[in-house]
């Protein structure tokens, strides 16, 4: 559901432009809202949230799925934790549905997608692993990586159980935004990926605002 | 080859076999040329399972990758599991059932309470309402895994779909008495499964449905085999895995 926010990016207390192939890993506290911006068009923000207070419980595609009945995430999705707690719910979306099916890239994965000869192009995991590798204080690794949304894709499961990459949905300026329910530490990879089209073979920066 | 029908060396031939209750958890490690038979003994049978790779356990099923790289929201017969290294874990060389999902997960103690009510130990011994998420954490205890581990399974023999909008029904008697399938090792494999009800299985009274299960020498895989020739990225997944297995002993 399309849903329009009243906040200004001018009061907000955070604000960080994150290219494409790069990470951001910040926390966001109980009661402020954040905005993951699409600032180019058909840009891919691939998502993870954990709790800050103890990573062990951490965003949860399936219990996300399941609590809403519903495969697509959107304004009045509430994104649960693997304990099945509120961990954000989306307040503002502009776009409209985002996928949280479809996981992230990964040069392994690339190998079976598009070509074994792939297996080095620069992929989400890897900013991943490098994000986790990099913040130690949050005492995360390889076993945190689970499975995360995909913002501004778009990604349509068929009556018949097939699941399609459509073009994308999203556009410039288009945002997603959600109020944290408890301190969460937001990991996006803002994807590298050059071998689909679903970002016309050209990924590009995304924002990230926070407000109190 | 020769060799009696009790042959293990056979294609074929069963190594194993047993049956498990309903609302209970097991797991094994599957090699390599080896493949699990499950058979949903009354119908209406769900299997929560995970896969990973005992030589790395930090190598585990995947289910977006799975169903990204074959464009499919369903698994049945043809598809392959993938490990979120791109290798394949096994392949669904048969099925009786042709719909199995992986996105709903598992049922926890509280909405078994919630749902059905509880049946502690204390009171029912083993025919307690046991739920998928602590069999999973205990079977993962096993191997020094844990919450942090349990990546979004499969629950086979159960099915749901998707209307245009997105919203999910869970389609009820998917599975018959007697419907198997049957999973081909494409590289060794922890395999971890419960045998407890589908989180959003609509039935009045908690189900408790037995699952049977064989292990079999597989068949070789061939040039003209069917998982490996569904889509070309399955035959990339293939060529993933004999990379990995490059220079191990031949099997067949």
């Amino acid at each position: 559901m399309i849903k329009e926010s009243r906040l200004l990016a001018e009061d907000a207390r955070d604000r960080q432009i994150v290219p494409a192939g790069d990470y951001y890993m910040k926390v966001v506290s109980k009661g402020q809202t954040v905005r993951i911006l699409d600032l180019e068009g058909n840009q891919a923000a691939d998502t993870l949230f954990y709790n800050a207070k103890d990573p062990v419980e951490r965003y949860s595609a399936v219990d996300t799925i399941r609590e809403q009945g519903n495969v697509y995430l959107t304004t009045g999705t509430r994104l649960m934790s693997n304990e099945n707690n509120l961990m954000l719910e989306i307040v503002a979306d502009t776009c409209g549905r985002h996928d949280t099916l479809g996981g992230a890239c990964a040069t392994e994965s690339n190998t079976v997608r598009y070509a074994l000869e792939k297996k080095c192009m620069h992929a989400c995991r890897n900013s991943w692993m490098l994000a986790v590798a990099e913040h130690e204080e949050f005492g995360m690794s390889k076993r945190d990586i689970t499975h995360n949304i995909n913002f501004f894709m778009n990604v349509p499961v068929t009556a018949e159980g097939g699941l399609t990459f459509e073009d994308g949905i999203s556009a410039p300026g288009k945002y997603v935004e959600m109020r944290a329910a408890m301190d969460v530490i937001v990991l996006i990879s803002n994807c590298p990926q050059l071998n689909n089209p679903c970002n016309g073979y050209n990924p590009t920066p995304i924002e990230v605002l926070i407000w109190d | 080859m020769t060799g009696s029908l009790n042959d293990p060396a056979k294609s074929g031939s069963v190594l194993y076999e047993d049956t498990l209750p309903g609302a209970c958890h097991w797991s094994m490690r599957m090699r390599r040329g080896t493949s699990l038979e499950l058979t949903d003994v009354e119908g209406g049978a769900n299997i929560g399972m995970l896969l990973y790779n005992p030589e790395n356990l930090l190598e585990r099923y995947n289910a977006p990758d799975t169903l990204k790289c074959q464009h499919t929201f369903k698994l049945t017969r043809g598809n392959c599991l993938y490990s979120d290294m791109g290798r394949i874990f096994c392949s669904i060389v048969e099925d009786d059932v042709g719909w199995h999902e992986t996105v709903c997960g598992n049922t926890t103690r509280a909405m078994v309470q919630a749902k059905w009510g509880e049946k502690t130990y204390q009171d029912f011994r083993n025919d307690w309402s046991q739920n998928g998420s602590d069999s999973f954490l205990v079977e993962l205890a096993k191997y020094g895994l844990g919450k942090r581990d349990m990546a979004a399974n499969l629950n086979l023999f159960s099915a749901v779909s998707a209307d245009e909008q997105g919203k999910l029904r869970f389609i009820e008697n998917n599975s018959s008495a007697g419907d198997s399938i049957q999973l081909r090792f494409e590289m060794d494999t922890l395999v971890l499964l419960h045998t407890c009800p589908h989180p959003l299985n609509p039935a009045p009274e908690y189900p408790r449905k037995p699952v049977h299960y064989r292990i079999l020498r597989s068949y070789p895989v061939t040039e003209d085999d069917f998982c490996m020739n569904l889509r070309a990225e399955n035959r990339r997944g293939f060529m993933n895995n004999t990379i990995y297995h490059l220079g191990a002993c031949r099997h067949d």
